[in-house]
């Protein structure tokens, strides 16, 4: 397997501050890898340095074989980025933005074809102070691309965007990647990840929680049916609960919430039972994990692992 | 969105890299239709050098210059291209550093193929441009109207020139390392363009201010400049004075650049 990105051991560290505290990944060619974490988790500190903006305070980092700071020649025009807040001088159009970004970009793109990419060709004579956050998310997607890179590095791409530019920019992604492009973008939408990320990383306060592929980390986790008994039902009239594959139960205010790996056996079982003795379970709820669950739980589970 | 993005084949051979000159040019560019844009930085870098220069006429007229071998043209002349350097580059150039910098707009440049010092330079291109330009136009025009004669050691005139030209860009994004906001960066060209008015002897000649203080300011960053100049008017720079007004311009110069490296920032500070 083409290995694209390589970090070992990656540190970085501002003045009295671990941004990143020691994380290794590896993504493949054509592979695209997702960055998950809350705000200062340190998404944004390992892109830079994956860039070759800044210089880690410890380990390596290796972006198509070569040191992204030190061979930043023999890299940069090879890879596109966006940054989370980057900035185009307000009085220049779309189109001059963009012409002045090609003279500084080998192999570039025509203009018109990076706009229509994405979805700007109409907008092209209007200047950038007069964009909406939505449209400039855009335009630096556009300069991301021009240089039809190997590499794209994308730092929470769609924060900003309306629901409709945000399914037309994970089309633009998808079909990036279907071309052979590697792409690392960070995110905090869960739904992103687990629309387009191949693999993804779970990032926690500068280390990397827990990767995998999305299907993996989110089979980690149990799936989940709540309701609630008639008042005079208990929980004890149901059958043995660990027979049925259920795997944790706690009953909050009425609610039974029942954990299980084998949610169809459990479910099952369960509702021929309450069919059986005539019981309505209200407020039935039945659910696989999802990412955004596996999540929440890493990101508590660690806050209780620091704070012991 | 239409979706007929074609990606590059996945080759080392790349296609034709772009060079630093390409890239300089792209920059230059851009920023010249932002200057195109901007009337206030437009006015301070068109019309000032001009207006200036003639009120500086009344000035002249009233010094006393006898005993110092100058005479009303070649105070002036160097004078007003030294103003056309001045308002042009170096007030012009650390607005649009600091303004580029708070705007995000270098940190995003920097993400790219371009290098540091082409951003830099890129971005200084029309201001120097514009300023040369003027310079010849101040140079005929002043000649004219004052019948003033053409200078004795042209090249002096251009080495002078070119010499202020690289001292005021670096000295521009020197200022910018310590200007935090567009709206300080109206205030802090003043200092250095103040020394250099009244020591360097942009208005007045040097050689009217008393020997002591003469006798330093002859050391500071834009007089070298001047001296060039003024000496390509006069013809009367001596060989050992050429060289050390081209030593001490090249030191304040190289000292600023090794600031430039040292402080300028990329971004906004937090």
């Amino acid at each position: 397997m083409d290995t694209v990105i390589e970090t070992v051991g990656l540190k970085r560290s501002y003045r009295d501050f671990d941004a990143v505290r020691g994380i290794d990944f590896t993504v493949a060619r054509g592979e695209l890898f997702a960055l998950l974490g809350t705000n200062g988790a340190g998404k944004t500190s390992t892109l830079e340095l994956l860039e070759g903006q800044a210089v880690p305070t410890g380990g390596t980092v290796q972006v198509l074989g070569r040191d992204p700071f030190r061979d930043r020649a023999a890299v940069r025009h090879r890879i596109g980025v966006m940054l989370q807040e980057g900035g185009f001088p307000p009085e220049l159009t779309i189109l001059e933005t963009v012409r002045m970004w090609a003279g500084c970009t080998s192999g570039a793109r025509p203009a018109d074809e990076a706009l229509a990419l994405t979805g700007l060709s109409d907008r092209r004579k209007v200047r950038v102070k007069q964009l909406s956050g939505g449209e400039r998310r855009r335009l630096d997607l556009a300069l991301a691309l021009l240089g039809r890179p190997e590499v794209l590095f994308l730092d929470e791409p769609t924060t900003g965007l309306d629901a409709q530019s945000r399914r037309d920019t994970w089309d633009l992604i998808r079909e990036l990647k279907l071309q052979g492009t590697t792409v690392l973008l960070t995110t905090h939408y869960l739904e992103e990840a687990e629309q387009l990320a191949d693999r993804l990383a779970i990032m926690h306060k500068g280390l990397i929680a827990t990767t995998g592929r999305v299907a993996d980390v989110v089979a980690e986790r149990p799936s989940r049916i709540t309701f609630q008994l008639p008042p005079d039902r208990f929980l004890g009239e149901l059958p043995p609960l660990a027979p049925m594959g259920v795997t944790r139960h706690t009953t909050e205010n009425g609610t039974v919430l029942l954990e299980t790996r084998e949610l169809q056996r459990t479910a099952t079982e369960l509702l021929t039972w309450a069919h059986r003795t005539g019981v309505t379970l209200h407020a039935l709820d039945v659910r696989s994990a999802s990412l955004e669950e596996a999540f929440m739980e890493i990101a508590k589970g660690l806050d209780n692992e620091e704070s012991r | 969105m239409t979706t007929t993005a074609s990606a590059r084949p996945v080759t080392t051979a790349g296609p034709v890299r772009r060079g630093p000159a390409a890239r300089m040019a792209a920059l230059g560019r851009a920023e010249l239709t932002l200057l195109l844009r901007s009337r206030a930085a437009l006015f301070t870098a068109v019309a000032l050098p001009t207006l200036m220069a003639f009120s500086m006429r009344s000035l002249v007229k009233g010094l006393d210059l006898a005993g110092t071998g100058l005479s009303m043209a070649t105070v002036l002349l160097p004078g007003a291209l030294a103003m056309a350097l001045f308002f042009s580059i170096y007030t012009n150039l650390v607005g649009v550093y600091v303004t580029r910098r708070e705007s995000l707009v270098l940190k995003r440049l920097r993400t790219g193929e371009v290098r540091d010092w082409e951003i830099l330079a890129g971005g200084a291109l029309p201001a120097v441009v514009l300023a040369l330009v003027q310079c010849v136009l101040l140079a005929v025009g002043l000649t004219a109207v004052l019948d003033a004669p053409a200078p004795k050691a042209p090249h002096l005139v251009v080495v002078g020139l070119l010499a202020g030209v690289a001292l005021l860009v670096i000295g521009a994004a020197l200022t910018a390392a310590f200007t935090r906001t567009a709206e300080s960066a109206q205030l802090t060209f003043l200092p250095f363009m103040m020394v250099s008015m009244v020591g360097s002897g942009l208005f007045l000649p040097r050689e009217v201010l008393p020997d002591a203080v003469a006798g330093i300011s002859a050391w500071l960053p834009f007089s070298p400049v001047m001296d060039l100049v003024r000496g390509g008017w006069t013809g009367d720079l001596g060989g050992m004075d050429q060289a050390r007004a081209l030593l001490v311009a090249l030191v304040w110069t190289a000292a600023a650049a090794a600031g430039v490296r040292q402080w300028f920032r990329w971004g906004p500070r937090h």
